[in-house]
């Protein structure tokens, strides 16, 4: 009886189990059913399109990123202030030039912000700019070939942080110095800081027509930290606005001795008047040393020129141009919303934002409201200028973009989420958290007149557990919201290269359909194109040859060459004689000191190659360009120095 | 019979399409080629679809040892052509005004419909004469020589009309603007021997009429 009462209890037991699997079960299944719209959401089907282009920054990798929106798949690496082997960028001898400065020859800068062309304030997708951090410049990537067209150096600049933001039209792309230095550089004690030390904000100026930039002035102000800086749009156009921090000045352990304010500056300039100003003959033509370094698409090589000059502009000799706003706690992101209303300044050290209102502030400068100055600079008072405050619950806002719909979206780098609030309201409507430690976001064309607000792209800098372990290096980890609701929903996790900081997505059909397939060959300048087949050779001049190599499926022309000597310095310029879309080929020589090329259909690169042993070297394509791409090989001879060998080249017997 | 004359000036002015619009088209798709290679036959040459098309045809056609598309001056036919097109078409309104006038008779435009058939005839055969040399006639020392199922060496003719696989291509070839506009101008010109002959018909019968009333 008793055995029976166990067996009975057993099997209710069981029972049991399988009811409460079968309840866990149902749990699961409803979330997978939530999980499968999330994942439709973002699938891209094979050969379908993104409806998204974003660009991320690459950060320590020096370059910049393309990706598709929602599917997160990257498409490409832009090289931009980074040698990359990849393609021969910087390497070559065409690109070598877009990498010299006033410092010789830098391979390698930091990345932070990217910002796409505007006209009337929306995004007009002719180019993109990006700063180089470390030695201060600013690129222009053209985003018909998604190749970088030009580079400038910014002098009297330092931790070109707060840049390259473009005004409504890209009359100007806007670079400030996050790290304030003696201008002009001269030698002084570290500790003399304070006084001294001053920070440039450069207004340079973009040909409507080509995108060639020029530093039409420099606005040297206090030696505060110019963290980053939005232009005003609509209403506000016109003006600038850059976040400070270390205020107090401090030139060590700014840790702690930077963040004992409780109120930095939104430093407020007026660049049409400082403009107007420098248009009369204002400012002062202070010597320089600056490279700006020039891509030309016609001749595929870039040119490097060394300018000696740069105006300067005391903002005390332009009264009305330079406001400061007192914004607490060592702001970061400084965003302004698409009406040109409002202006953000996310206190990274505070639970709270800040929100100028720009008509507030046009008040208190006619009622000359002033709480002080800095350096001469009035300081509008805090009260005066304020439209509101958000308490968000959340820790460490740094940067806000906007849908377009009134609602802004902010992120909290130490409470890791995204907190979506409206504006003029200041009420905070929902609240996401991110994985992990996120810094900056992203809405397509979130920082314009005219936002697509559909998605929200969270960039964070801790990855952490996200994806599959890989030592204790990782790639970033980004998450993208659904943002076309009340409620912003995760929709989906991907790996970033490089360290994104900011990014900028645009909608893919304004950019798509003008995408370069090829380069004509018959519009090659390049002065060592060979055009055809017959128009290759090998000249000699002293110790330097000169190859004239064609490509083209599946063959070198010439393939055999003979009268190369050791301590001759080889020039391979090998131009694709293809015309058809993604054609590129290789080209690789044994003992290269330097990269591959990567030749796309009408284009000429050119690599130089010094052997330093004698023997029959060989070169080949390294594209997989064709069926018989194996075969796409060739030798150079290299004989003694003091050989008499003639020069000699051929392709087939 | 004045109808029908206007009807016969009219028809051959459509020959004159041959020189705006190609006569033929032949297409090339393969998995890698997701845009299309084509060819433009005109009468008096050949066009790549694309600017580079025909560049593109021939760099993947020297794999299989095929000569290159010829260029203009490099066929008799296109220089022949458009002659031969431009006499036919001032042979056709000639005999429409004449037949305006009631100077010929509608034997005479069922005889250009007739002639122009055979002339058309003839030009398709040659044309498909050269695609026949054109695919088959070989390089002995091409990269990539298939061989079917028998042994023979495989042969590269492009279709005269229709759709072939050939290899990784998808190859469709069909009539293109130029030939439509031959064809309802050649149609026209029937049409306008039908109702010439009608006419006559009705004229003969009218006056048998007016015999017998007499």
């Amino acid at each position: 009886m008793k055995k029976h009462t166990y067996l009975v209890m057993g099997l209710l037991g069981f029972a049991a189990l399988l009811t409460s699997c079968g309840n866990g079960n149902q749990g699961k299944g409803s979330s997978g059913a939530l999980n499968s719209s999330n994942a439709e959401k973002v699938y891209v089907a094979p050969g379908e399109h993104d409806e998204f282009y974003a660009f991320m920054s690459g950060g320590y990798s020096g370059n910049l990123t393309v990706y598709g929106l929602p599917s997160g798949r990257m498409f490409k690496e832009i090289p931009v202030f980074s040698q990359f082997p990849t393609s021969g960028y910087g390497y070559s001898e065409e690109t070598k030039p877009m990498l010299n400065t006033s410092h010789g020859f830098v391979p390698w800068d930091d990345s932070h912000h990217p910002d796409i062309s505007q006209t009337n304030g929306e995004l007009d997708g002719r180019w993109i700019f990006i700063n180089g951090n470390n030695t201060p410049r600013i690129a222009r990537i053209s985003l018909s070939t998604f190749e970088t067209e030009e580079i400038i150096e910014v002098p009297n600049s330092a931790g070109n942080h707060s840049s390259s933001f473009v005004t409504e039209n890209t009359e100007y792309v806007v670079a400030g110095t996050r790290f304030s230095v003696p201008i002009p550089q001269r030698d002084m004690p570290i500790n003399q800081y304070k006084g001294n030390f001053q920070g440039s904000l450069s207004f340079i100026s973009v040909d409507p027509e080509h995108g060639h930039m020029d530093i039409k002035f420099q606005i040297i102000m206090p030696g505060f930290n110019y963290d980053l800086s939005h232009p005003g749009r609509g209403k506000s156009h016109g003006w600038f606005f850059f976040t400070t921090y270390n205020t107090e000045e401090a030139s060590t352990l700014q840790e702690v001795n930077s963040s004992q304010n409780d109120k930095d500056f939104i430093a407020a300039i007026n660049w049409k008047k400082v403009e107007e100003y420098v248009n009369n003959g204002g400012g002062t033509k202070m010597p320089a040393n600056y490279a700006h370094n020039v891509y030309d698409e016609s001749t595929h090589t870039a040119t490097t020129t060394m300018k000696k000059e740069v105006v300067t502009v005391n903002p005390l000799d332009v009264p009305g141009a330079v406001f400061f706003l007192p914004t607490p706690k060592s702001p970061h992101g400084c965003d302004v919303d698409p009406t040109g209303q409002y202006i953000i300044g996310n206190g990274k050290l505070s639970a709270d934002l800040t929100i100028h209102s720009f008509d507030n502030m046009i008040a208190a400068i006619e009622g000359k409201k002033f709480d002080g100055e800095a350096y001469g600079i009035p300081i509008l008072k805090f009260e005066d200028v304020l439209a509101g405050t958000v308490k968000s619950g959340g820790l460490g806002p740094l940067h806000t973009e906007f849908d377009g719909e009134g609602n802004a979206y902010t992120t909290f780098f130490i409470s890791s989420e995204v907190v979506k609030w409206k504006l003029g309201t200041w009420e905070v409507i929902d609240r996401k958290p991110t994985y992990y430690s996120v810094g900056h976001l992203m809405i397509p064309g979130g920082n314009s007149r005219k936002p697509f607000g559909k998605y929200v792209v969270a960039l964070n800098k801790i990855t952490k557990d996200r994806y599959l372990p890989v030592g204790p290096e990782m790639e970033h980890s980004a998450q993208i919201y659904d943002i076309s609701g009340d409620k912003m929903e995760l929709l989906y996790d991907f790996p970033t290269h490089g360290e994104p900081h900011y990014a900028a997505g645009i909608p893919a059909e304004l950019l798509a359909p003008k995408s370069k397939k090829f380069y004509k060959l018959a519009d090659n300048k390049h002065p060592y194109a060979t055009l055809g087949a017959a128009d290759s050779k090998v000249v000699r001049e002293g110790k330097e040859v000169h190859i004239y190599m064609s490509t083209i499926r599946s063959h070198f022309t010439p393939d055999n060459i003979e009268g190369v000597k050791v301590g001759d310095k080889v020039y391979f310029h090998i131009t694709n004689q293809e015309q058809d879309f993604d054609v590129p080929h290789g080209f690789a020589v044994i003992g290269a000191n330097n990269s591959e090329l990567l030749i796309m259909p009408g284009q000429t690169k050119t690599l130089v190659w010094e052997p330093k042993q004698v023997g029959v070297w060989p070169f080949y394509c390294t594209d997989f360009c064709s069926a018989l791409h194996q075969e796409m090989q060739g030798y150079v001879r290299v004989s003694p120095a003091n050989s008499n060998i003639e020069l000699s080249w051929s392709l087939g017997d | 019979m004045k109808n029908a004359s206007l009807i016969m000036i009219i028809g051959p002015l459509f020959l004159l399409g041959l020189f705006a619009f190609p006569l033929w088209n032949i297409m090339l798709g393969a998995p890698q080629y997701p845009d299309p290679l084509g060819m433009n036959i005109h009468i008096s040459g050949i066009e790549g679809v694309s600017e580079f098309d025909l560049q593109n045809i021939d760099g993947l056609n020297h794999y299989i040892g095929m000569k290159t598309i010829p260029k203009s001056g490099e066929m008799w036919e296109f220089d022949v052509f458009p002659k031969v097109i431009i006499g036919m078409m001032i042979l056709g309104v000639l005999i429409g005004l004449l037949g305006f006038f009631g100077k010929l008779d509608f034997k005479w435009f069922l005889g250009w419909f007739v002639l122009m058939s055979v002339l058309g005839v003839l030009g398709m055969y040659d044309f498909n004469a050269w695609l026949t040399d054109y695919g088959s006639n070989l390089d002995p020392h091409a990269i990539i020589k298939v061989v079917n199922e028998d042994g023979t060496p495989m042969t590269y003719k492009p279709p005269l009309l229709g759709y072939q696989k050939m290899l990784n291509f998808d190859v469709t070839s069909l009539p293109s603007i130029g030939a439509y506009m031959m064809f309802v101008g050649m149609s026209l010109t029937l049409l306008a021997s039908y109702m010439g002959w009608k006419s006559k018909g009705t004229k003969v019968k009218q006056q048998s009429k007016e015999v017998l009333a007499a």
